[in-house]
């Protein structure tokens, strides 16, 4: 009797979890764990990487007839909130992938979770780690190196010699000068200065007038944001005459506004979404980019002016070509379906993006190559392609 | 270096000194008559700043906002204390001078929001509209601990700021602002060495208003109350000067100068919702080799600090800041040496 009630019970526990089971089994939608910075210092940047990531959701909410659900966190501008929401997001929502966010640090933050919980994550800004120890992280942002190649290029091109150089004290300032100095000796260009300021300085007269005095043929600048514009500023205010090129980091409607007319003609990688309108037809990134011009405007009822809501548009398409494939090989939400679906994001050919065309391979946390570049001029404060 | 360099570079230093020069004077001003480091001056000079940016931009700034929150948590405050002491029949005033005062700026603000306003009148309005801060928050926050030691003071003030520069980035965003030029005058001296009108306009504003507090210090009743609550509060208070009283009138001044700062920064500098804190340390630096007392030695200390700070960015840009903090060093190891120890403890002691 007692041994027939334990069986019965048995029974019925087991009979419960299968249909638990079958139940979420029914249920599981590919799950997509974005980290943003939504707030604090970095929200100029988190806010149109989410609004990015809903035109996304909205121009492919299916792959392969089975829902994507979008989780979207706020991680403050804090590596340590970003890292904590990577751990919640995998541990109680059970995501196939994670998504993020707009800080290098808590890029980083983000990845060493995705590692240790075996999930993978695509990076949505520039990671600095050694991909060999991160096999379940890349990133679908240029590498630095890529766009000021393309600046070292455009400075060959324009006959300059020797360049000076002002940035940034950060690592920022750092990355961008030695991309130049590795670029610029093979170009036969020399760089006489180096040049440094705080994100934080009013003035950069005394280093403007060091490198003023040095008369090189071009200045390159290593800033971000709105206090990369204080170099553009103290160089007109000398009456430099050179060529004044930028990166990547000054792509910004803020940029423009506080650098004026002295920005004027100020020449700067980067990626083409920026002035899809006005590449040639036959351009590979031309037509998504209008794509995703569209949906965006549709979902947020406004033009994008940045290029930062076009990776998280990047990371979507990348991540829903991969998840076609791995979804051939194992049922969504489960850990055999995060190990094919990073196996098929490493092995992305091809894949057409608004920044550039993704193939990723391992060993390797980048996945673009020269067609995710273009140089533009800024005049009269809107961005020209600059062929 | 050559000597056009070091010309450009010592321009360049006397008008950031000019700059600190008047935050050093506020500084100097709120702790003679207060004991409180005021360390959200800075912040206060960002607000107009950026409120003077925001009008630029089309938009009204949310400044207004928060000068009128202030003031009705001021009013509650002022209103809450008089029926506590029973003197109810004040009221009237209270709400006269805390709520209708500080709210004039607010609508006049408000009003320039609108689109055809000249610039001037935007200028004018945005120093206005930062001119009730400091009254406002000495009312609710230093008011009920005027008697409290130096320490807790510094402590609430640098609550305050890290208030304030949140506030300022809820309410302008992370990235920076400029205004345009006040003037695109520029002056030619000798072979091509020229200035820009803007710099001349800020040592200038900096002599004009340093003179005007000489002159009210040394010929007017208030600035003679000012003076003599600096020199001993209790004594103050036994010839029938209110250390209040005298107290808000420091704020306000300090508040006023603030806002003169920021229209005067703007245009020469990126503004951002947390620039106030640093152009604030730097006018401490030279508030510090001025003792915190001395208006003169503080105007000294303000134009050295300047001029330091645009040589260090000429040597080493990275290490600017470095070297223009460490000038504290020396100074206060000298400040040490010679200085009588002074009677703070006992005061201390006695409350």
């Amino acid at each position: 009797m007692k041994s027939l009630m334990l069986t019965l019970t048995r029974g019925a526990i087991a009979a419960a979890l299968t249909a638990c089971g079958v139940a979420s089994a029914l249920a599981a939608d590919l799950k997509v764990g974005l980290s943003v910075s939504l707030s604090g210092p970095n929200s100029s940047l988190g806010v149109p990487y989410a609004k990015g990531m809903q035109a996304a959701l909205a121009y492919k909410p299916e792959i392969n007839g089975r829902k994507v659900q979008l989780i979207v966190l706020d991680d403050g501008s804090d590596p340590t909130t970003a890292g904590r929401n990577a751990r919640k997001l995998v541990e109680e929502e059970k995501v196939d992938v994670l998504m993020g966010t707009s800080g290098v640090p808590a890029a980083i933050a983000m990845a060493q979770v995705g590692r240790d919980a075996k999930t993978p994550m695509i990076g949505l800004t520039p990671i600095l780690l050694d991909p060999s120890e991160n096999s379940w992280v890349m990133t679908v942002a240029q590498p630095t190196q890529l766009m000021i190649d393309a600046v070292v290029e455009r400075m060959k091109r324009n006959n300059v010699k020797t360049v000076g150089y002002i940035g940034f004290t950060d690592a920022w300032g750092d990355l961008v000068y030695n991309a130049l100095m590795k670029a610029a000796p093979e170009a036969g260009i020399k760089v006489v200065s180096n040049e440094r300021y705080a994100r934080a300085d009013a003035s950069v007269t005394g280093q403007v007038l060091k490198i003023v005095a040095l008369r090189p043929d071009a200045v390159m600048t290593g800033g971000a944001g709105t206090p990369g514009a204080l170099p553009f500023l103290a160089l007109q205010e000398r009456g430099y005459k050179g060529g004044v090129y930028g990166q990547h980091g000054l792509i910004n409607p803020d940029f423009v506004r506080v650098v004026g007319a002295s920005g004027q003609n100020a020449l700067m990688p980067t990626g083409p979404v920026i002035v899809a309108e006005q590449l040639p037809d036959n351009y590979p990134t031309k037509k998504i980019a209008t794509d995703f011009r569209a949906v965006f405007q549709k979902v947020n009822n406004a033009p994008t002016s940045d290029a930062f809501s076009a990776y998280s548009f990047d990371g979507w398409l990348v991540f829903a070509d991969a998840a076609s494939r791995a979804m051939k090989k194992a049922e969504p939400g489960t850990a055999e379906f995060r190990v094919a679906l990073r196996d098929a994001i490493f092995s992305t050919k091809e894949v057409v993006g608004t920044h550039g065309v993704y193939s990723f391979k391992p060993g390797s946390l980048y996945g673009v190559d020269e067609r995710a570049r273009v140089i533009v001029k800024l005049d009269n404060g809107q961005w020209k392609l600059a062929p | 270096m050559t000597w056009d360099v070091a010309l450009i570079l010592i321009t360049d230093g006397l008008a950031n000194g000019a700059v600190y020069l008047l935050a050093g004077l506020g500084l100097v001003l709120i702790f003679s008559v207060t004991r409180v480091v005021f360390v959200p001056f800075g912040d206060i000079a960002a607000f107009a700043a950026l409120s003077l940016a925001a009008f630029e931009t089309g938009r009204v700034p949310p400044t207004i906002g928060m000068v009128a929150v202030l003031t009705a948590l001021a009013l509650a405050t002022e209103v809450g204390s008089l029926l506590r002491r029973g003197e109810a029949a004040r009221i009237p005033k209270a709400v006269l001078m805390w709520g209708v005062l500080p709210a004039i700026p607010c609508v006049l603000a408000w009003l320039a929001a609108r689109p055809g306003v000249p610039v001037a009148v935007h200028i004018a309005v945005a120093v206005l509209l930062v001119v009730p801060i400091a009254p406002l928050l000495a009312r609710v926050v230093f008011q009920p601990i005027a008697d409290a030691s130096v320490l807790v003071l510094l402590i609430v003030s640098l609550a305050l700021h890290f208030l304030l520069s949140g506030l300022g980035l809820l309410f302008f965003g992370p990235e920076g602002s400029r205004t345009t030029p006040l003037t695109s005058a520029v002056f030619t001296l000798g072979d091509g060495f020229t200035v820009s009108g803007q710099v001349v306009l800020m040592v200038g504003a900096a002599i004009v208003l340093s003179g005007l507090f000489f002159l009210v210090f040394e010929r007017t009743v208030a600035g003679k109350a000012l003076r003599a609550t600096a020199v001993n509060r209790v004594g103050a208070r036994l010839v029938g000067i209110r250390p209040v009283r005298t107290a808000l009138l420091a704020y306000g001044c300090a508040s006023l100068l603030a806002g003169l700062i920021g229209v005067l920064i703007a245009p020469v500098t990126t503004m951002y919702y947390d620039s106030g804190f640093i152009i604030g340390l730097k006018a401490f630096v030279a508030a510090i080799i001025g003792g915190l007392v001395s208006y003169p030695m503080t105007a000294v200390g303000a134009l050295a600090v300047g001029v330091v700070e645009s040589f260090a960015s000429f040597w080493s840009g990275a290490l600017k800041d470095v070297i223009v903090f460490s000038l504290l060093i020396p100074v206060l190891m000298l400040r040490s040496f010679m200085a009588a120890h002074s009677e703070e403890e006992e005061d201390e002691v006695d409350q």
